[in-house]
């Protein structure tokens, strides 16, 4: 479904000085569909910029990301929204549209693909449900603790059924519970069969899922196993 | 398309609630930006008033000799009065120009007695002629030095003797609307740049939101919709409260003004050009609202 072909990515020089940064070496690896994956690494590694990649925020310096058998970086600027929509994202620091409430955030992903205003005002109920966010329903993110904030966050990345979800450390600003919480819900959706790639650098979480990791360090991929562990 | 429409028409209504504060700042800077340009057209049209009363009190009169037959000077009104640059010819027999000065000079018993005392009429039959524009009296003249009635008229055309005034006037009218228009130039250039740089930092405090938005899959006219319809409804408030205040200003200064233009009702002036006014009012405010919208936002719309 979204395979790496020797991905290296070098951070150009800022204008105002500095060297370049080499934040990925040579990357090739495959995900298929409904895996999931956690990508392991300390904070430095380049997990941010392969997820980076993926949405096509970032060109590679070299190599090639394909996206069922589509080069990302060959689609059309114009073109990048289809892309977008058939990937959700969850961030470390939410992204949470701050003039919108909890409701609109979460409609506005549907509103993007064009769903109909009686299928959004099902579907964004129902969801908001899943993530215990019910109450919510008309708050602002300013209003959210960080947990809510996240939940807020898992159900704008999922409402429109995406292929895939790219979970840059979701759990980074959490504790304990709501980490477990969250992990819980990214476990949830991949059972309803969207492939769940997690960046993340919490070894408990890592440890905690028996699923497929892949280990980064000093920009190369060190460990690519099935039911792996944390290990650095 | 229509679903489309409606969402985005509701998410730059909500947007324009929700941040009230940036949105009151667009609307005052859109406020002052339309009410410079309302008020530059008020001057323009006041200072065009001024030069079309000043240019009505210049003339020039050609004066007949005595002998001249009132056929040969009625030829020659219908002459003139063919002519492009010429607006206006009034025949003046010896008759009417008499009764014009008892008429002027009544009161004043010494002139009227040595009237009089010469017994006959002692005016001339004259032409007053009125040009379209100030500079034109230099050729109305040299036609009439040139005419088949030259030898009727009484050398030399008054237009010489009115000539340094004529020229004068005619300078300071072209200065006026020179300088206006540079001023308007200046004025309008500063205050569109002012606006646009508003709304361009009101859009750099978004900057964060439409990246989200691209992220999530919201195509660029998707993103820029809101934005530019909020720039539209900041255009259309401002203009409403500057009709509003440039009302009262008509109906506050009109009267006042009055007195130093009596011909210059404001308040005619104000409901006459009300669409006019309108329309270029609310065209400015929603191609600045638009335009400054979708430059501000052009570089966060690439990633």
């Amino acid at each position: 479904m979204i395979r790496f072909q020797n991905i290296t990515k070098i951070y150009p020089t800022h204008p105002s000085g500095g060297y370049p940064t080499l934040a990925l070496d040579d990357i090739s690896f495959e995900i298929k569909e409904k895996e999931f994956v956690s990508i392991a690494g300390r904070s430095g590694a380049g997990k941010t910029t392969l997820l980076k990649l993926i949405l096509a925020e970032e060109e590679p310096t070299k190599g090639r990301v394909f996206f069922r058998d589509e080069d990302i970086h060959k689609i059309k600027k114009s073109h990048l929204p289809n892309l977008r929509r058939k990937i959700g994202v969850v961030f470390q620091d939410y992204k949470l549209l701050p003039s919108k409430t909890v409701y609109e955030n979460v409609a506005y992903v549907l509103e993007v693909i064009g769903a109909s205003d009686l299928e959004i005002s099902q579907r964004v109920p129902e969801v908001l449900e899943i993530v215990d966010l019910a109450d919510k329903i008309n708050n602002f993110p300013a209003q959210l603790s960080q947990g809510e904030r996240q939940r807020a966050t898992i159900a704008r990345a999922f409402i429109h059924r995406p292929d895939v979800i790219l979970a840059d450390e979701p759990t980074g600003n959490l504790d304990p519970y709501n980490s477990a919480e969250i992990v819980r819900l990214l476990l949830k959706i991949n059972e309803l069969g969207t492939t769940i790639i997690l960046a993340t650098h919490n070894k408990e979480i890592i440890n905690s899922l028996e699923k497929r990791v892949i280990t980064l360090e000093a920009s190369r991929v060190i460990r690519d196993e099935e039911k792996g562990r944390f290990i650095l | 398309m229509f679903t489309l429409l409606k969402r985005i028409l509701k998410a730059s209504w909500l947007n324009f609630r929700r941040n009230i504060g940036l949105s009151l700042a667009t609307i005052f800077i859109l406020l002052i930006t339309i009410s410079l340009i309302t008020y530059l057209f008020l001057f323009r049209q006041i200072s065009q008033f001024l030069i079309a009363e000043l240019e009505a009190k210049v003339d020039i009169s050609v004066y007949f000799r005595e002998d001249s037959p009132e056929e040969e000077i009625l030829k020659a009104e219908d002459e003139l009065s063919k002519m492009s640059e010429v607006k206006e010819v009034e025949y003046i027999s010896q008759e009417m120009a008499r009764e014009k000065f008892i008429q002027k000079h009544k009161d004043n018993l010494l002139l009227m007695a040595s009237l009089e005392e010469i017994g006959e009429n002692p005016f001339l039959a004259s032409l007053n002629i009125k040009a379209q524009k100030p500079e034109q009296y230099e050729t109305l003249a040299n036609f009439l030095e040139n005419s088949d009635f030259k030898n009727y008229i009484e050398q030399p055309i008054d237009y010489y003797q009115r000539k340094p005034i004529i020229n004068k006037l005619s300078s300071i009218t072209s200065v006026i609307n020179k300088a206006g228009i540079g001023i308007s130039i200046i004025l309008i250039l500063l205050s569109f740049l002012v606006a646009f740089n508003t709304i361009r930092l009101a859009i750099f405090n978004q900057r964060e939101e439409i990246f989200i938005m691209r992220l999530v899959g919201a195509s660029n006219w998707f993103i820029r919709g809101p934005f530019l319809f909020q720039g539209v409804i900041a255009g259309f408030f401002a203009t409403l409260i500057t009709i509003l205040i440039f009302f009262l200003t008509c109906w506050g200064l009109g009267p006042k003004l009055e007195i130093f233009l009596p011909n210059f009702n404001l308040q005619d002036f104000f409901f006459q050009n009300l669409w006019i006014l309108f329309s270029i009012q609310l065209l400015t405010g929603m191609i600045l609202g638009i335009f400054s919208s979708l430059i501000a936002m052009r570089r966060y719309l690439k990633v």
